[in-house]
């Protein structure tokens, strides 16, 4: 019988249980944050016990940190749940990437900076967003605290199985439109609860063709469509893109061999598939309060369905019929572990260069990683930031989330590379519009958004 | 983890589709290094006035409905962020079950490692609950499967292993250490590039 590439890693990793049932499931790779371990932690340390595999486990600061001035972090709780990591990490021998360290930044963008991240593995971390990690070829999802307990205890996880799903993405990506899009489009098509129960996995000629910063994107949200796995065949973008960082196998060439394997047979295997021809695809844009209320561009916001719709017009301040180039843009953020990739920031950058930022926009630039933040910086990327009125900040999750000193004023209509528009979000009363790097770009410059495949920016 | 079996107590209707976890219990309530104590600040932007003073419309203010340990809800209850502080704040609020539409699938797993029973119910069912006054009491009956209020009686489904967790107040580490012996096994039989 034919097998997807989900099934072929699942069955590897089953220690014990049957199908349909809560499995028993080896985890390869555990990444860990300040916000959802210090009870996972402190659980370990009321019970006796250890962390089984210390080189299984890797851990870093990114929700709680502030991007300016980082070693002042003046949140008194903030700054506890930044030492209570510091500390049992210490105390329980697992690898930290700390405040000011090379290796720092958001934890979905280190874990493959790092090589941390490789096909077939399964991986888990107490963020939802883990399903970024699904980009290389593997099972990566977001757990919550005891379960984080659990894997630190024991290196394994029980889960039932998920059905998988398809998503056959094909066509030449438009001019002006990016992978952000795709997901943002699939989402706004089917909802957000379509991937519920599910472990996704895309291909087709788009997906072959993007980069791995591209399919992270991807996988990124699929969280935000329900699926709590989103993933992409393994291949020699990947294997490329893996070999030579910090924690990469050190027999690349037998590992290659191994990941090889990893690949769904035939279309058959899935439960479901879906369809997305993304060759007349437009930039998108929410206007609402779940990712699943989003528009084409160039499309006027619906009309009020339901209850929903009516309180998230009302939360949002705007109407049914405008379209996304009348939202007031007054706070621009570009960052997050959807978006705060070098390529997004080159990319942003290249829009915004020689512009400068609209009278009364507020815009952070925050990379989602030391390294990023270097690199960057080697580019030349910062200064054409600075120049055009936008803040460089360090890295961390910043404004995507509000936890830290980041946040976007109530009432504010925020522009926003990043993957949630929650009510309070970014902020209390913060009024948050997801879109590209570009499009975000966009906007900054003009204070509201455009059609970038029409408008010379 | 604490035993649950079967409960009668009140609830309270939230009839939203989509609630997410940011909703649940925002980010800035997430700083605690405790698993108590977020039971104050649950659905705290709708809770509370800016200000801090109670919002007298929010049906979790109804003095009629303080003592309710039942949640009864809308469809893809707690998606959005993993964090198991919704979990623990619904808990630490008082409610013992929630029944909505369905779940996303990390706030289920949450709710299975907390003893927090999460029911699944169609609309239907769910919307003579929600007619429930705040005096009336529903009953929620584990071992038989089944949700009761007045003369209505609602079946529901529940993995076997999950259920024999929560009868018995079961711990998932203690249950796995149970297999040390095929996790050493499975590990010692891994490919190894390094």
């Amino acid at each position: 019988m034919s097998q997807t590439m989900f099934d072929k890693i699942w069955d590897q990793h089953v220690i014990t249980g049957e199908v349909g049932k809560p499995q028993l499931i080896y985890v390869d790779l555990q990444l860990l944050h300040e916000v959802t371990s210090p009870q996972a932690f402190e659980g370990l340390r009321e019970n006796h016990r250890k962390v089984r595999r210390t080189d299984r486990n890797f851990a870093t600061m990114d929700h709680n940190v502030p991007t300016v001035d980082i070693f002042n972090i003046k949140d008194a709780i903030s700054r506890k749940q930044i030492q209570t990591l510091q500390e049992n990490a210490d105390e329980f021998g697992v690898r930290l990437a700390g405040m000011g360290s090379q290796d720092q930044g958001i934890v979905h963008v280190i874990g493959p900076q790092l090589g941390l991240t490789q096909p077939g593995m399964v991986i888990v971390c107490g963020d939802s967003h883990t399903a970024t990690h699904g980009a290389f070829g593997s099972i990566a999802f977001g757990i919550g605290t005891s379960e984080v307990e659990h894997v630190l205890a024991t290196q394994t996880i029980w889960q039932t199985k998920p059905k998988t799903m398809g998503i056959h993405v094909h066509g030449k990506l438009p001019h002006g439109v990016f992978a952000k899009d795709i997901i943002m489009g699939i989402i706004a098509q089917e909802g957000v609860a379509f991937g519920t129960g599910y472990a996704v996995e895309f291909y087709g000629d788009t997906i072959r063709n993007m980069s791995m910063e591209e399919r992270m994107t991807l996988c990124n949200m699929a969280i935000e469509g329900g699926a709590k796995m989103g993933s992409v065949q393994p291949d020699q973008t990947t294997f490329d893109y893996v070999k030579g960082r910090k924690f990469a196998p050190k027999k690349f060439n037998q590992a290659v061999k191994y990941w090889q394997q990893f690949y769904t047979d035939d279309v058959s295997a899935f439960d479901d598939v879906m369809d997305f021809d993304v060759s007349k695809l437009a930039p998108f844009v929410s206007w609402g309060t779940n990712p699943g209320m989003s528009v084409p561009v160039d499309k006027p916001f619906p009309a009020i369905e339901n209850d929903d719709d009516k309180k998230a017009y009302q939360y949002v301040g705007l109407k049914p019929g405008q379209t996304a180039t009348q939202i007031p843009i007054g706070f621009v953020f570009f960052g997050s572990c959807t978006n705060g990739r070098l390529s997004d920031l080159k990319i942003a950058a290249s829009v915004i260069k020689g512009h400068h930022i609209a009278k009364g926009v507020t815009a952070l630039v925050v990379p989602g990683s030391r390294q990023i933040k270097e690199r960057a910086e080697e580019l030349g990327l910062d200064k054409i930031f600075k120049a055009a009125g936008c803040e460089w900040r360090e890295p961390g999750c910043s404004a995507c989330l509000g936890m830290n000193p980041d946040r976007v004023p109530a009432g504010v209509h925020c522009a926003s590379t990043s993957n949630r528009n929650f009510e309070g979000r970014q902020g209390a009363g913060s009024r948050t519009h997801l879109a590209s790097p570009a499009m975000v770009a966009a906007a900054a410059i003009h204070g509201h958004f455009i059609d970038i495949r029409k408008e010379a920016v | 983890m604490q035993a649950i079996t079967t409960i009668s107590e009140t609830s309270v209707p939230i009839m939203k589709e989509n609630i997410d976890t940011d909703q649940l219990i925002p980010k800035q309530f997430l700083k605690n290094i405790l698993k108590t104590g977020y039971g104050k600040d649950l659905f705290y932007d709708w809770r509370y006035l800016p200000g801090g003073k109670l919002n007298p419309d929010f049906i979790l203010n109804d003095p009629d409905r303080q003592a309710a340990q039942i949640l009864v809800t809308g469809d893809n209850f707690g998606c959005g962020s993993s964090r198991e502080h919704a979990v623990w704040a619904l808990k630490d609020y008082g409610f013992k079950v929630v029944i909505a539409g369905g779940y996303s699938d990390i706030f289920y797993m949450n709710s299975t490692k907390n003893g927090f029973l999460a029911i699944i119910l169609p609309e239907a069912e769910r919307k003579i609950l929600a007619s429930a006054k705040p005096d009336e009491k529903i009953t929620v009956d584990l071992p038989n499967q089944q949700v009761r209020y007045h003369d209505y009686s609602f079946d529901f489904d529940i993995d076997p292993l999950w259920k024999h967790k929560f009868i018995n107040g079961l711990d998932d580490i203690d249950i796995t250490l149970g297999y040390e012996k095929e996790i050493e096994d499975f590990e010692k039989k891994m490919p190894n590039f390094n």
